[in-house]
């Protein structure tokens, strides 16, 4: 294996850089972008700690066929992520996290700034991500929205400034607008608010899931929802609004609402398809993993909107020299198309999408990303047939879904209270 | 003091020196520490050595904590009940029924089976046969005993405590057949021959006899649900939150020296519950 590479790590280069030229030809330019010529790079090895959502084995196996070195995945939940990332800054060279995580972490020092200039597709990101609008007109939700902390004022900043300094913390990478999902079958009429997780005809077969800064996120909306608490930002509770929203949803779990929590996705994925849940929070790819064994499952557009989350990847500080470049040559193949395309292939967003259309077919493209009813079989990068011809996805098209987001992910100022009264919760 | 006498209790200070080594390295130690960060002050990411006791009065003036550490007594108290009734019965078929060696051996080799996989799979098993739609209701469904599914069977106090029995029953089976089995028979026999009853056997021979056993069974027991955190979280849905539970969400949090107080407070709890029991029965005089 490493002989093969030896040997075959110049052409692969050519290759890349033949990658590289088309998308170039597509629009983009590779302007800036370190080129690494050296035969050191297959001796690189990167170590990438993020949450299990883009820790795919595919990607790790493609960087090692496009690129010659090697990325080493470690896939944790949110919590560890965080975790890891502030208080054992050698144990990683690339953090995967999500941005509200970002604006955790970033002020412990742990992460480097990225110079967008050495980014090649930086002015094909999305606007989320950049200005916060999607479209010129859009209205930025509430919560951590990630082009509030994707920006500092320079290199050794923590002050998190706007899209204009050049800065940036986290390349953006994934990201979704989630909301709940139901068993239609089960519950046999429309469900149109976020209301419905605690209404109590569906006591004893709800669930909510176990992980703080996203569950907090989901009651709120319900909470909203419901007309019993009006939030100042959903993002960012006061102490108050946390008390109130906490103690809706012990009564309801006092009262049986819940079957259980889950915190892993193939929890929920379980919960969901043995029918002992029928309306709960949930994760796209969850959703068409119960729809691949064969059993309906909505992710159900609501009217109040969606909550929306995005991860990226951030360079730990201790990165210099070679791996720093490698990292870079990382970055720049992830937004140049092959990592975004397999990323919408599970319902996910790519954060320059016209990259990733060119490893998508029409059909694909149509399907995931224009809200198009499908022509043929939608196939997942596994090879499982997820939909058949004539399926329109949830929610419809990119600026359907990600136009109604209601609320980020968040991290707020009075976190600490929050997953203390979490915890009571969880405990009630 | 005599020469020799010197010259052996050097030596057996020697002898034991690795074995104090080694606890001291890597129990006392560690549990020095854990105490000594109980004190200190944590932030979002952040602890730093401190002597507070703040994370003492928060635990103590927290009603969630106390109902917390009620409900762990209360899995404890309800699975050694269960566990010991189980175990004590397996044992005495297998010890006093049983009639030959072969038979016996064979058949405590057969209840150790189940301990060939992992915790985790034994325990994660139970999930599709207790679910709403899982083999049980559907068998009970079938044989017309119920009309709707029962809920209370999966994601339950009543799971939890199943998984743990099913868990533990051997750590009891085990330490009691032991002491079953070097039960010298004519004891018996002469009893027997004075007419007590088998009842009477059982309470004024067997009970006294095997109550070694039954105290190492009931200290493996306890000390493994009191400090069990994963069997509490999978089998009741996240829904109930024990000691351990506690625990492993401070430490997820970063929030180590609330984390470390909490592990503290149980640990003197579960040596206190181990202390009284022991009162009981003086296991090194009875064996």
């Amino acid at each position: 294996m490493t002989k093969f590479t030896h040997r075959n790590g110049l052409s692969r280069r050519t290759l890349l850089k033949g990658a590289a030229a088309t998308i170039g030809a597509a629009g983009a330019t590779t302007l800036g972008a370190p080129m690494i010529w050296a035969q050191e790079i297959k001796d690189v090895v990167l170590r990438q700690a993020g949450t299990g959502v883009s820790a795919f084995n595919e990607v790790a196996a493609k960087v090692k066929e496009d690129l010659g070195f090697t990325l080493e995945m470690t896939a944790l939940d949110s919590d560890a992520v965080t975790q890891r990332a502030a208080t054992q800054p050698d144990s990683y060279d690339i953090a995967d996290i999500e941005y509200w995580i970002c604006k955790k972490v970033w002020p412990t020092g742990n992460l480097q700034a990225m110079d967008v200039s050495k980014i090649a597709n930086y002015d094909m990101i999305s606007g989320i991500f950049r200005s916060g609008k999607l479209t010129p007109d859009s209205v930025i939700a509430q919560g951590t929205a990630p082009h509030t902390v994707g920006f500092v004022e320079g290199p050794g900043s923590t002050t998190f400034t706007n899209d204009s300094s050049g800065w940036m913390t986290l390349i953006p990478t994934i990201y979704n607008a989630d909301t709940l999902g139901i068993r239609p079958d089960l519950i046999g009429r429309p469900i149109e608010s976020w209301s419905e997780l605690l209404n109590p005809e569906f006591a004893g077969k709800a669930s909510i899931l176990d992980i703080s800064s996203i569950g907090i996120m989901d009651m709120a909306m319900v909470c909203e929802a419901m007309g019993e608490i009006t939030y100042g930002d959903k993002g960012n509770m006061t102490t108050d609004e946390i008390d109130k929203t906490i103690a809706i949803f012990t009564e309801a779990k006092q009262n049986g609402q819940f079957r259980a929590f889950w915190k892993s996705f193939d929890e929920s994925v379980n919960l969901m398809a043995s029918g002992e849940v029928v309306i709960q929070s949930m994760w796209s790819p969850a959703i068409t993993a119960v729809r691949a064994q064969g059993i309906p499952c909505v992710y159900q557009p609501l009217k109040e909107g969606y909550r929306s989350w995005g991860g990226g990847i951030g360079l730990s500080a201790g990165l210099s020299g070679l791996p720093l470049d490698a990292a870079y040559e990382y970055i720049n193949w992830y937004l140049s198309g092959w990592v975004g395309g397999f990323l919408m292939r599970q319902g996910y967003y790519s954060a320059v999408p016209e990259t990733s259309k060119l490893f998508m077919s029409e059909d694909e493209w149509g399907f995931w990303f224009e809200g198009k009813a499908a022509m043929g079989d939608i196939v997942s990068p596994q090879g499982q047939v997820i939909e058949k011809a004539g399926a329109v996805r949830d929610g419809g098209s990119y600026l359907d879904r990600m136009g109604k987001v209601a609320c980020w992910n968040s991290v707020m100022d009075e976190n600490q209270y929050m997953v203390r009264k979490w915890n009571e919760f969880i405990a009630a | 003091m005599q020469p020799t006498a010197v010259k052996n209790s050097v030596s057996s200070w020697l002898l034991a020196l690795p074995l104090v080594a080694v606890l001291a390295l890597f129990l006392i130690l560690p549990i020095l520490m854990i105490f000594a960060v109980s004190f200190w002050t944590a932030d979002e990411f952040t602890f730093r050595p401190d002597f507070q006791f703040g994370n003492y009065t928060y635990l103590f003036g927290s009603k969630v904590a106390w109902s917390v550490f009620f409900l762990t007594f209360r899995f404890a108290a309800l699975v050694w009940f269960l566990t010991l009734v189980i175990g004590f019965t397996v044992a005495y078929f297998l010890a006093f029924h049983v009639r030959t060696l072969k038979w016996q051996m064979a058949l405590f080799l057969l209840t150790t089976i189940p301990f060939w996989t992992s915790n985790i799979i034994r325990m994660i098993s139970w999930i599709p046969l207790l679910g709403i739609n899982g083999l049980a209701n559907q068998a009970l469904m079938g044989m017309g005993i119920i009309s709707e599914p029962l809920d209370w069977l999966l994601y339950s106090g009543f799971s939890v405590c199943l998984a743990f029995v099913h868990l533990y029953t051997l750590f009891m089976v085990v330490p009691i057949f032991n002491t079953m089995m070097r039960i010298d028979k004519s004891l018996i026999e002469a009893a027997r021959d004075a007419g007590a009853s088998g009842f009477q056997i059982l309470t004024n021979i067997i009970i006294p006899l095997t109550t070694p056993g039954i105290m190492i069974g009931s200290i493996f027991v306890v000390a493994l649900v009191m400090s069990d955190f994963v069997t509490v979280r999978f089998m009741s849905g996240s829904q109930i939150a024990n000691v351990g539970r506690l625990i492993s969400n401070d430490v997820g949090l970063l929030q180590y020296p609330s984390a470390a107080a909490t592990s503290v407070v149980l640990l003197v709890t579960v040596l206190l519950t181990i202390g009284i029991m022991l009162r009981f029965v003086d296991i090194r005089k009875e064996l």
